[in-house]
């Protein structure tokens, strides 16, 4: 009997390498875990029968191109799409021997942080499925957590990965800019997008980490990652932990929050670690707003290839610009609108510098205030929400107040650095997420923490009502 | 009535000729069934990432060393955004205000002298896909049933070139743009064919009353497919210009089509006319950083180019400009008589040689031996002339000698050809008669008769002094 609530990838591959169960059993039990759970959570968009491979199984989010397999990006302008050809991270994927579970849910073109933006209906939260399981990346995260797959790849423009990851209990990576390719992944925005692993623990998120990350000579922008490193040490001896002020003060963090990453904080003394505190005023009180600059601006661009001429959704009309027009207002829904008017705005003629351009320079001292601060400190550390999963529809009615929710995951992502969140403990019987974030390419460094803590904290990852 | 003065600016775009498409591996170039030259790249698949092509960046740069640019440490692809059927991704992906190639200067040779054409940039994009609207009057797409794409030309290396508002009349334009061609060909970057579309000019054309400083406003004229075209666009649009200053009205900025049939400018339909194409850094590369090494390397690549070479070949050869031109339509051409021209022949009479007879038989001058070239052209006085066009018509071929030919040399031994002219004069005794009498344009006609019995083989110098000789008194 494989208990899916509860086994991590590294566990089933020492399963299936031992021949204790096939590739089929292991498939098997978490189809019938999905079966049994998706209904009520709404974590995949797409369910594969089976493919050529044998060994652990994946479940990847929907903005991930895969061939032959239906690739939606949660909206209903991709709603008949299916890829032609596979993401290089599906591709890395599939040739580490892992087989497709299916595609999961995602704010439509992973714009939003609750799921609810889905043109597919939202997901739901393992833990409490009157709650969001955060977003985009809510399907992944909701599926590892409820035991639908043992692991997932998300994508992070402004915290898709690692908000998700928090609300629902998991380990996300969002790694360093660059080191993950993002052929084939459908476009947000491309200079902030990164793919990343959402697991049941550390180990396991460096592990898939490793079959994704490298050069890619299909995405210009990727660069040589260091070798991997499965963490091991149980403690944080040598390690200078950083507590940015900022990102612990701001303002909406819940006082559960707070209080769990201060025990988090405290744990990370124990371990050996050098803790201090450190200021980046400027990331915190600029990053978002520079983030919604940004961000919309890139997206008004990539998602103009969605016109109804070669692919996708088409309303027919008496001419191409007719056609255009009705095709997008149909296909897309009202959050990607508003980022294409948004971006569309930033980037007009004699809006530009004052909004994109100054956007963007603003974006280089966020990352020297974050350069700054790694001379002194290896990882800064901060909750990854404010809060915790909130109910579906509580800010459905706000875009300002969904779009706070990501106030501590999007400095770091500006800056292009890698991000890592860890559950640290329970707030009103929810989990809370801890943010480690780290120097360019030191995910080695966040995989040797976030292990550590994860040993001397202890949390159950299985949510409470399916244990 | 002021005198006006034209004002005209080019803007070019060439068609590389690499083998694989700019931002992806698809096979480039002229033809194939509609769209089978795609990929996810091309056709802006979700997804879908450019990868530079580092050859297009490379011909860019010796393009830029050819027009004398600075060639930038750091050049950024922007995204320039719009909607159309024959742009998959609603942007092309080009450079704004960091091109790889700028602030140049082009030297176009005259038979006055050189005239110096500002070059403003050059840079590099995508090409668009092909877009054929069905249906309409126009051939537009509004108004249209329906258009058909095809995305085999989408994505490939474009080359835009920018010139200074430095020409002064429609001739000097075309002049430009016919070296501007030849330079691009003997690069071996492109085809450069208007024809094709490999070569495409649009013009900015305004006029100033002579003795103006400053610029009056442009138009942009478009939808000219040859060198005639642009010469009789840009004509046409500056009689208009001058027409609308002359009666008291102005000229507006539009961009302007030119229609052959009629010789007239006709405005674009506005609709077509995207006014913010909402430029932005291309987030998915990085930006082109061609190293020092690099840069150098490929100046010393860039070969003489087709103006220098005029200018040598008249001091060199000592030859009128219009010789010294024509022999450089070709940089083969130029190679062959420079081959020729070197084994000691006469320079005037080689380039005679060439330009006249030579480019009459249509034979590619690459394939051709200059050495044996020479030798049959210095040998020319000594050979028939029909043995003499044959020989050309065939040296083209690998095994072509000029001793071949050689042999067929005239005769001129007075022993021999003195019983022919004997005999001819017996039997034309009225002829003789009257050439004696004063009629002495009847040489010809007793040369003529030797050169027949002899089949031409007669040398005609000492024919004519034989006939001389003996018909003298």
């Amino acid at each position: 009997m494989i208990d899916t609530l509860r086994l991590t990838a590294e566990e089933a591959r020492a399963l299936l390498e031992r021949g204790d169960v096939s590739g089929a059993e292991l498939r098997a039990a978490y189809r019938e875990a999905i079966d049994a759970r998706n209904e009520e959570l709404n974590c995949f968009l797409t369910l594969v029968d089976g493919d050529d491979n044998n060994g652990v199984p994946i479940a990847l989010k929907d903005v991930i191109s895969t061939k032959g397999v239906r690739t939606t990006a949660g909206s209903k302008i991709l709603e008949g799409y299916v890829p032609v050809f596979d993401s290089t991270v599906a591709d890395r994927c599939k040739a580490a021997g892992l087989q497709l579970l299916g595609k999961t849910n995602t704010d439509e073109f992973a714009m939003g942080s609750s799921t609810e933006n889905s043109a597919y209906g939202p997901s739901h939260n393992p833990w409490d499925p009157t709650r969001v399981p955060g977003g985009s990346g809510g399907g992944s995260a909701a599926a590892v957590s409820a035991g639908l797959a043992p692991w997932a790849l998300g994508s992070d423009t402004g915290g898709s990965i690692k908000q998700p990851s928090a609300l629902c209990g998991n380990v996300g990576l969002r790694p360093t800019y660059g080191t993950v390719s993002r052929y084939g992944i459908v476009a947000f925005a491309s200079s902030l997008d990164q793919v990343g692993p959402v697991t049941k623990t550390v180990r396991d998120n460096a592990l898939l980490y490793g079959i994704i990350s490298g050069r890619d000579d299909c995405d210009s922008t990727t660069v040589d990652v260091p070798p991997v490193e499965l963490p091991v040490a149980e403690d944080l001896k040598g390690l200078r932990v950083g507590v940015p002020k900022e990102l612990n003060e701001a303002e909406g963090i819940s006082a559960g929050v707070a209080e769990a990453v201060r025990r988090a904080i405290d744990l990370c003394s124990e371990l050996g670690a050098e803790v201090g505190e450190c200021e980046l005023p400027r990331s915190v009180e600029y990053g978002l707003p520079c983030y919604y600059l940004i961000a919309p601006a890139e997206a008004s661009s990539n998602l103009a290839r969605y016109d109804g001429v070669r692919y996708g959704l088409r309303v027919p009309a008496d001419n191409y610009y007719e056609m255009v027009a009705r095709t997008r207002d149909a296909g897309f829904g009202d959050e990607p609108k508003r980022r294409i008017m948004l971006g569309t705005y930033a980037l007009s003629a004699g809006y530009y510098d004052a909004y994109y351009g100054q956007a963007q320079k603003v974006r280089t001292v966020i990352a020297r205030e974050f350069a700054a601060a790694f001379e002194r400190f290896d990882v800064l550390v901060s909750p990854t929400s404010p809060t915790v999963a909130f109910k579906i529809g509580e800010k459905a009615e706000s875009p300002l107040a969904m779009y706070l929710t990501d106030v501590l995951t999007i400095p770091p992502n500006m800056a292009g650095l890698p991000g890592l969140s860890i559950p640290c403990g329970l707030s009103e019987g929810l989990p809370v997420g801890l943010q480690l974030i780290g120097a360019q390419f030191a995910e080695n460094t966040l995989f040797r923490t976030g292990h550590a803590l994860e040993r001397a904290i202890g949390f159950d990852i299985v949510p409470e009502r399916l244990r | 009535m002021p005198e006006w003065e034209p004002v005209i600016g080019l803007e070019i775009h060439v068609q590389l000729k690499t083998h694989t498409k700019m931002f992806c591996g698809c096979e480039s170039g002229f033809g194939g069934e509609p769209n089978t030259r795609t990929c996810p790249v091309c056709l802006a698949f979700p997804g879908a990432l450019p990868v530079p092509n580092q050859t297009a960046v490379e011909w860019t740069i010796k393009l830029g060393h050819a027009l004398n640019c600075r060639i930038a440490e750091r050049a950024i692809f922007h995204r320039k955004n719009y909607f159309y059927p024959d742009n998959p991704k609603g942007y092309q992906i080009s450079q704004y205000d960091e091109p790889l190639c700028i602030d140049g200067s082009f030297v176009v040779t005259g038979p006055e002298g050189d005239g110096r054409v500002g070059i403003v940039r050059a840079h590099l994009e995508e090409d668009a896909a092909k877009t054929i609207h069905v249906g309409g009057a126009t051939g537009r797409i509004v108004g249209s049933a329906h258009s058909n794409v095809d995305f085999n030309r989408g994505g490939t290396p474009l080359v835009e070139i920018v010139t200074q508002p430095d020409l002064r009349s429609a001739d000097d334009a075309k002049r430009f743009l016919q070296l501007l061609r030849q330079t691009i060909v003997e690069l071996g970057i492109s085809d450069a064919e208007m024809e094709k579309g490999t070569l495409r000019a649009d013009a900015n054309v305004s006029v100033r009353e002579l003795g103006e400083t400053g610029y009056r406003t442009r138009t942009e004229l478009k939808n000219m497919n040859s060198f005639n075209h642009i010469a009789r666009g840009i004509d046409a649009e500056l009689r208009r210009q001058i027409e609308t200053w002359e009666s008291g009205s102005e000229v507006v900025q539009e961009t302007l089509d030119y229609e052959v049939k009629s010789d007239r400018v006709t405005p674009r339909r506005r609709k077509e006319e995207a006014d913010d194409y909402r430029y932005f850094p291309e987030p998915d590369l990085v930006p082109v950083e061609p190293e020092a090494d690099l840069v150098e390397r490929l100046r010393s690549e860039v070969p003489e180019l087709p103006g220098a070479r005029i200018r040598r070949f008249e001091q060199q050869y000592e030859l009128s400009y219009y010789d010294a031109e024509v022999l450089n339509g070709s940089a083969a051409l130029a190679a062959l008589y420079e081959q020729v021209a070197l084994d000691g022949i006469d320079a005037k009479a080689a380039s005679n040689v060439l330009m006249n007879d030579f480019v009459a038989t249509g034979i590619d001058p690459a394939s051709v031996n200059g050495t044996e070239l020479g030798k049959l052209i210095a040998a020319r006085a000594t050979i028939p002339r029909e043995t003499f066009t044959r020989a050309l018509t065939e040296s083209a071929d690998p095994e072509f000698r000029a001793e071949t030919y050689l042999g067929d040399t005239l005769v001129a031994d007075t022993a021999e050809l003195e019983p022919l002219v004997d005999r001819i004069l017996a039997d034309n005794p009225g002829q003789v008669a009257a050439y004696k009498g004063g009629k002495e344009g009847l040489l010809g006609f007793f040369v003529g008769q030797v050169m027949k019995e002899t089949q031409g083989k007669a040398d005609p110098k000492v024919v004519n002094e034989l006939l001389r000789e003996k018909l003298s008194p």
